[in-house]
């Protein structure tokens, strides 16, 4: 008797009573400003979740049995309740893994990341050279990744990642990351591009040529399981199997975002409007949210395949990435904008609507341009009625 | 159908049977995957 | 260390200590807090014998009062033995 085994891809479609992992920004408010960043971040939001509502969530992700949290922002190391919520998460059965740039891991932060043996941490770098990285990430991040990196190995710290989104510039040098990660001990985590946040400001220049794909791709298929991708390239299934990972979009189902003020978004790439399905603040918590959006239920009944149907790669791709198909104004029942089978680009041509991000966090010193300024040599009227003694004399 | 869960499966898991490395294991019963393995967590 | 080929029913087994089960309509979900591993059981009649486990003699007779009758017999010792392998489960008592 044959059985036929049901593919969780199946099975999760329809979603889960909790989630099986999730992303938590703590913060908007961060030290650099990546060119790329999903979340636009940079400056703190004032409605920040306090330290006793940040608890509160995390009482309610154990009471779930919610198994991992990945925490980033922003940076969320600048939060100075860090350590408190760190502790805390993992002495209530939550693991956590946190994003960041390094900013604040110096020897004695990460001996102290070290002794705890439920937090992964993972270190964001975008390129093998400063000169790639740094035009992305700012002046100094790259030597910041580095030295953390370093002060990680040092400590001890087993199984720390360094996290890269793959752009068109730092595809050239996946041997060099592969080479940097094993220097320091560190797992290899390569990760998608999406036009989200800032990115889609730098989606045309950053993204990926179609050759580009293909050899991301091999590179991965040839590296298996010692290279991590956070399952973002199921889209790349289509080039002729699939990838380790769940490969779907996990986005209301498995997965969801709960951003700095509590907001709870499909995925930390769809911050939009259009991906928000409540706030933990909310009259029953994260749980009431997960459990009973309309958004989410929506995003829990089975996705009609539109435009892709037709495609012999459709199921494993499934249609690509949400969010990546938003945030290029492309349709989502129609293809991903970097098909590998170009089903994509003819759409691309097209297309515009591109939706902007309903909230930015960004710095707001960043590339500004100079703001036109006269001075007027004369004085301004005297008005008969000025009781000033000084009124009409010369101004020093 | 057959097809169908030969591409959903992970490659490689016949060859090595290292028990020191962890493979992705696929069984009509179990599915395993590492916690990384869930798209939407960056 | 058991692999997949060899998984003795006749001995004791137990859930890790670091594992969380997560039952859920189609199975359950199992976490390794400390290999960071999801483990899918896509059966509850599998998680039944999971959870048998602590309070059996063996993986047998777990897998007998469960009522797992003997032409699934096969498949589920492959199972047991593919979370043996993953850590999921240790023998209660291992050989010195």
């Amino acid at each position: 008797m044959t059985v036929k085994s049901e593919r969780l891809v199946d099975l999760f479609e329809h979603g889960l009573d909790a989630p099986i992992c999730l992303t938590w920004e703590l913060t908007y408010a961060c030290n650099l400003s990546c060119t790329h960043c999903l979340s636009s971040s940079g400056r703190r939001d004032p409605r920040e979740l306090s330290t006793a509502e940040a608890k509160a969530v995390i009482d309610e992700l154990e009471a779930m049995q919610v198994f991992y949290v990945n925490i980033g922002g922003g940076e969320p190391t600048v939060r100075p309740d860090f350590w408190e919520l760190l502790d805390y998460a993992t002495a209530h059965h939550v693991g956590v893994k946190f994003s960041t740039n390094g900013v604040r891991i110096t020897p004695q932060f990460a001996r102290r990341l070290a002794a705890n043996d439920y937090v992964d941490v993972q270190i964001s770098l975008d390129g093998a050279t400063a000169e790639v990285n740094d035009a992305v990430r700012g002046h100094g991040s790259y030597d910041t990744a580095l030295r953390a990196l370093a002060h990680l190995a040092d400590a001890g710290m087993k199984n720390f990642k360094l996290s890269v989104v793959c752009t068109r510039h730092n595809i050239p040098q996946l041997d060099a990351f592969r080479e940097i990660a094993d220097r320091y001990g560190a797992q290899l985590r390569l990760t998608r591009l999406r036009p989200s946040g800032r990115g889609a400001d730098v989606w045309d220049e950053l993204h990926p040529l179609p050759g580009q794909q293909r050899e991301l791709y091999d590179w991965l298929v040839a590296h298996g399981e010692t290279v991590l991708t956070g399952d973002s390239f199921f889209h790349l299934s289509a080039f002729g199997g699939a990838l380790p990972g769940l490969n779907l979009c996990g986005a209301g189902r498995v997965v969801c975002l709960i951003d700095p003020v509590g907001d709870v978004y499909a995925c930390p790439f769809a911050i939009h409007d259009e991906f928000l399905a409540g706030n933990v603040r909310d009259e029953g918590g994260f749980a009431e949210v997960w459990r009973h959006s309309e958004l989410f239920l929506g995003l829990r009944e089975p996705q009609q395949g539109g435009a892709c149907t037709s495609c012999s790669f459709y199921d494993t791709c499934k249609g690509g990435c949400m969010a990546a198909k938003f945030f290029t104004g492309l349709p989502l029942d129609g293809p991903d904008p970097e098909c590998v089978q170009s089903h994509g680009e003819s759409l691309l041509a097209d297309r515009r609507d591109i939706p902007k991000p309903s909230g930015d966090h960004s710095h707001r010193t960043t590339a500004s341009r100079p703001v036109p300024v006269t001075i007027s040599p004369s004085r301004p009227p005297v008005s008969p009625c000025d009781e000033s003694p000084l009124a009409g004399a010369p101004v020093r | 159908m057959d097809e169908q869960t030969a591409v959903a499966e992970p490659f490689d898991v016949a060859v090595e049977q290292d028990p020191a490395e962890d493979l992705v294991e696929a069984d009509d019963l179990i599915e395993e995957v590492s916690i990384d393995g869930m798209c939407g967590v960056y | 260390m058991p692999t997949a080929s060899v998984f003795d029913l006749d001995r004791a087994w137990d859930l890790h200590p670091q594992v969380s089960v997560r039952p859920e309509p189609f199975g359950a979900l199992l976490y390794h807090f400390g290999t960071r591993r999801l483990s899918f059981l896509k059966d509850r009649g599998l998680l039944s014998v999971v959870q048998a486990l602590a309070t059996a003699p063996t993986a047998r007779a777990a897998c007998r009062a469960v009522g797992v009758g003997e032409d699934d017999m096969l498949r589920y010792t492959r199972a047991l033995a593919v979370l043996a392998r993953s850590h999921m489960l240790t023998e209660r008592h291992p050989d010195p």
